[in-house]
């Protein structure tokens, strides 16, 4: 396999999933925005601050409101992150890896960008914004589908695989991170019904809710939830699983030493880890640790491979 | 309003469906029938149905202008087929391998022992100004003496119904990525009608390429391993490049992917390291394939190429200096190339030629611009072109002065009135212009595409059917008649 062909096939794999996972943040904040009190001030700033940072945000728009963040969300003038834009670039990755991925992946990839680009105003509005939102979601779950049951499960889906883990990882410990410091402000003793909301929310944004619930089935605490999100294995959005997913991937492919090597770094760190006492700076210094680790797995990734 | 036959006008030009208002050609009759017995609706529901297929399955092309740059259109297709029968075709296809066959041997000897030019048939003048002559490329012979393995030469019919050759692209042709989409899409909107018809199937070319590709390897190995080496995704054919790889399941490079080792092998970089390339299909111009050699500011090519081309390492399709053939001074020759090396009377007509760099035809086309098509030598896509008849007096003027600044450069056609099809424009069918573009693979045996790539001019009258300018295309059928 071309170096670049797996360069490409890793970076689609990210594009597809950020759109997914960015579609999915705007939908529980929208949720959750409906059900806390007025008095809770919210708002949209901590979506920023997970998909992107505020500086870059705040050079084209003068106010975090809900429509301005949207648009920045979606179409984003200098978001590379938005929705259009992730779309757009894993269309472009497509268009030039054409020949490896199933021409059935590709049709798909193309029509999630064409309606992506034309429908991404219907997101603006609350009433349409759900069907838009779920339409993406869909859509790069039946290109996840589509290429698990029609690609040869070779290097380059292994690469594909790859690419998906890293992204959802590094968006499950942006959404822990975020979530956890500037939204959730930490009372030692007691939880209003609040916070349970917004923990909700939290697991909610890694569609780790309903699942949390079978796993865990007390009333729904930080220690638990972080617990549930970092380390729990059998959980596919947890972080020890996405790490495991990726270890697997590389495993397959040839000199994985060094790759393997970080991995087990990260992995040993978030076995370490006791979620009871992981708390305000702690537990910010923690994901920072663990954030750095995986980007030390994604240089050694281009190292070898690219 | 349904389509009527009787009210289609099919001027003074062939029509490649109508024999005259009201009345099909034999081969035609089954299919207006059923265009004519769809409703408005129905026949925007086709229309329709072909725009998305064409949209879902991301069938574009690029073009540059100046406002917009660079960027994807969806490909302009119309639902109407262009028939041709069997029996024609099989002639048309004799001519091309024939034709094919002439020109390579013409460019292997211009390479070599120049026999032609001694011999008084070719003038040794036209050599030393050809900008696709390579001098890198004189005493080398490729495998099989086979230089253009994949030819696409343009057809057109006049008014009598003569079919001619109006150009041959030995470089690197396209469009045979569309041949093939189309028909897919045609098969997704008009399933009836290939149950109605003999259509012969297109999808052989693939395999078809992929078997001449594989028959040039240096190696005798059983995989050799093929690649397709494109500009990349800015280039307007890169849908094809990819497309093509895809189907033959080579794998689709640039430049930077490959390397030439000391040992003049060439190699790509994969994630297990070096791996040896034994057969490049190149889509990337001669001037561009080498920096080494030719422009040292190509970033496009891989340094080393020739070098390893000529080591024979590596095969290039085509070879590099093949383009010396694809000139439009040459066209004017392939008549006495074909008798002076086959000894045979050429099958298909070519359209007659002034040649500028002769002073009494350069003078006759100075005097009769208004009525002429002028070429240049070497451009392709329709550019740098004059269309007399549609041209101001003040276009006369400057491609007067053109020709007299560098005859060489320039040839001179009448103005063929080119056969028409009925084509879609709204809810009506009016006659269009086309063309047809067959491609010819030649290594240990040659072979032709059933058919080819039909491009049409949608706008009205004009002859000019490049993708670039506002040409579109329709799927071509060869129809077997005999057996229905």
């Amino acid at each position: 396999m071309l170096s670049r062909v797996a360069n490409n096939l890793c970076w689609l794999g990210r594009y597809l999933e950020r759109a997914e996972n960015t579609a999915r943040l705007i939908n529980v904040n929208s949720n959750l925005l409906l059900d806390l009190p007025k008095s809770i001030v919210l708002g949209w700033e901590p979506i920023i601050d997970i998909v992107s940072d505020r500086t870059t945000f705040y050079a084209h728009y003068d106010m975090a409101d809900e429509h301005s963040v949207l648009n920045f969300l979606l179409v984003g003038p200098n978001n590379p992150s938005s929705i259009v834009s992730s779309l757009e670039f894993a269309r472009e990755n497509a268009r030039t890896i054409r020949e490896i991925i199933p021409r059935e992946v590709w049709e798909q990839i193309n029509e999630l960008y064409i309606y992506g680009d034309e429908n991404h105003q219907k997101a603006l509005f609350r009433r349409s914004r759900y069907d838009f939102l779920t339409e993406v979601i869909e859509s790069v779950q039946k290109i996840t589908g589509i290429l698990a049951g029609t690609m040869t499960h070779d290097e380059g889906y292994n690469f594909l695989k790859i690419g998906r883990n890293l992204e959802r990882a590094d968006m499950t410990t942006r959404i822990i991170d975020v979530r956890s410091a500037t939204l959730l402000p930490e009372t030692e003793t007691e939880q209003s019904a609040f916070e349970n909301l917004q923990w909700m929310s939290v697991l909610k944004s890694l569609t780790a809710y309903q699942m949390y619930r079978r796993e865990v089935r007390l009333r729904i605490r930080r220690p638990d939830v972080l617990k549930f999100l970092l380390l729990e294995e059998r959980f596919p959005r947890s972080l020890l699983h996405t790490l495991q997913e990726v270890k697997g991937c590389v495993q397959n492919l040839p000199n994985f030493a060094a790759v393997s090597h970080e991995l087990e770094v990260v992995e040993k760190m978030l076995m370490a880890a006791n979620p009871q006492t992981l708390i305000q700076d702690k537990l910010h210094h923690f994901i920072d640790d663990v954030q750095l680790g995986i980007s030390q797995v994604f240089i050694k990734l281009e190292e070898t491979y690219f | 309003m349904p389509i009527n036959w009787n009210k289609y006008d099919t001027g003074p030009f062939h029509d490649e469906l109508v024999k005259r208002p009201g009345e099909p050609r034999t081969y035609a009759t089954d299919l207006c029938d059923f265009i004519q017995d769809l409703s408005d609706a129905e026949l925007q529901e086709y229309k329709a149905a072909a725009d998305s297929a064409i949209k879902v399955m991301g069938i574009t092309f690029r073009v540059y202008n100046d406002e917009e740059g660079s960027i994807d259109r969806a490909w302009p297709f119309d639902i109407v087929p262009r028939l041709i029968e069997l029996k024609e075709w099989q002639q048309i296809e004799k001519g091309l391998k024939q034709r094919v066959k002439a020109l390579n041997m013409f460019i292997d000897d211009l390479y070599n022992e120049q026999k032609i030019i001694q011999d008084g048939i070719f003038p040794k003048d036209l050599l030393t100004h050809s900008k696709n002559f390579l001098p890198q490329c004189k005493g080398f012979s490729p495998p099989l003496g086979i230089w253009a393995h994949i030819c696409g030469s343009d057809l057109v019919r006049d008014q009598n119904g003569t079919v001619y050759v109006l150009e041959d692209n030995l470089r690197v042709p396209s469009g045979v990525s569309y041949m093939l989409e189309n028909r897919q899409v045609m098969k997704r909107v008009f399933p009836e009608m290939f149950r109605q018809y003999d259509i012969l199937p297109v999808d052989n070319y693939p395999s078809d390429l992929y078997d001449m590709l594989a028959a040039l390897s240096p190696r005798d190995i059983p995989e050799p391993e093929i690649v397709v080496l494109t500009p990349g995704t800015y280039n307007s054919a890169y849908f094809e490049h990819a497309y093509l790889a895809q189907q033959m399941g080579a794998e689709l490079v640039v430049g930077d992917d490959l390397v030439v080792d000391e040992d003049n092998c060439v190699y790509m970089r994969t994630i297990n390291g070096l791996s040896q390339v034994d057969v490049i299909y190149r889509r990337i111009d001669d001037a561009f394939i080498d920096p080494e050699v030719f422009n040292t500011e190509s970033t496009l090519g891989v340094p080393g190429l020739m070098r390893a081309w000529k080591a024979g390492k590596v095969a290039l399709a085509n070879a590099p200096g093949s383009g010396v053939a694809d000139d439009k001074v040459v066209y004017s020759y392939v008549p006495q190339i074909i008798e002076y090396y086959l000894d045979e009377e050429p099958l298909l007509s070519n359209v007659p030629t002034y040649r500028c760099v002769n002073p009494d035809e350069k003078a006759y086309v100075l005097a009769n611009i208004e009525k002429m098509v002028v070429k240049p030598a070497n451009e392709s896509g329709g550019y740098g072109m004059l269309i007399g008849p549609h041209a101001t007096p003040k276009e006369h003027d400057e491609f007067r002065k053109l020709i007299e600044d560098d005859p060489r450069n320039y040839v001179a056609q009448p103005m063929l009135l080119l056969s028409t099809a009925p084509t879609m424009v709204g809810n009506e069918v009016e006659g269009r212009h086309l063309d047809l573009r067959p491609f010819i693979l030649s290594s240990k045996d040659v072979c032709v595409t059933m058919g080819g790539l039909t491009r049409v001019a949608l706008v009205k009258g004009s002859t000019v059917v490049n993708s670039s300018q506002g040409g579109g295309s329709k799927d071509t059928w060869i129809v077997d008649m005999e057996g229905s």
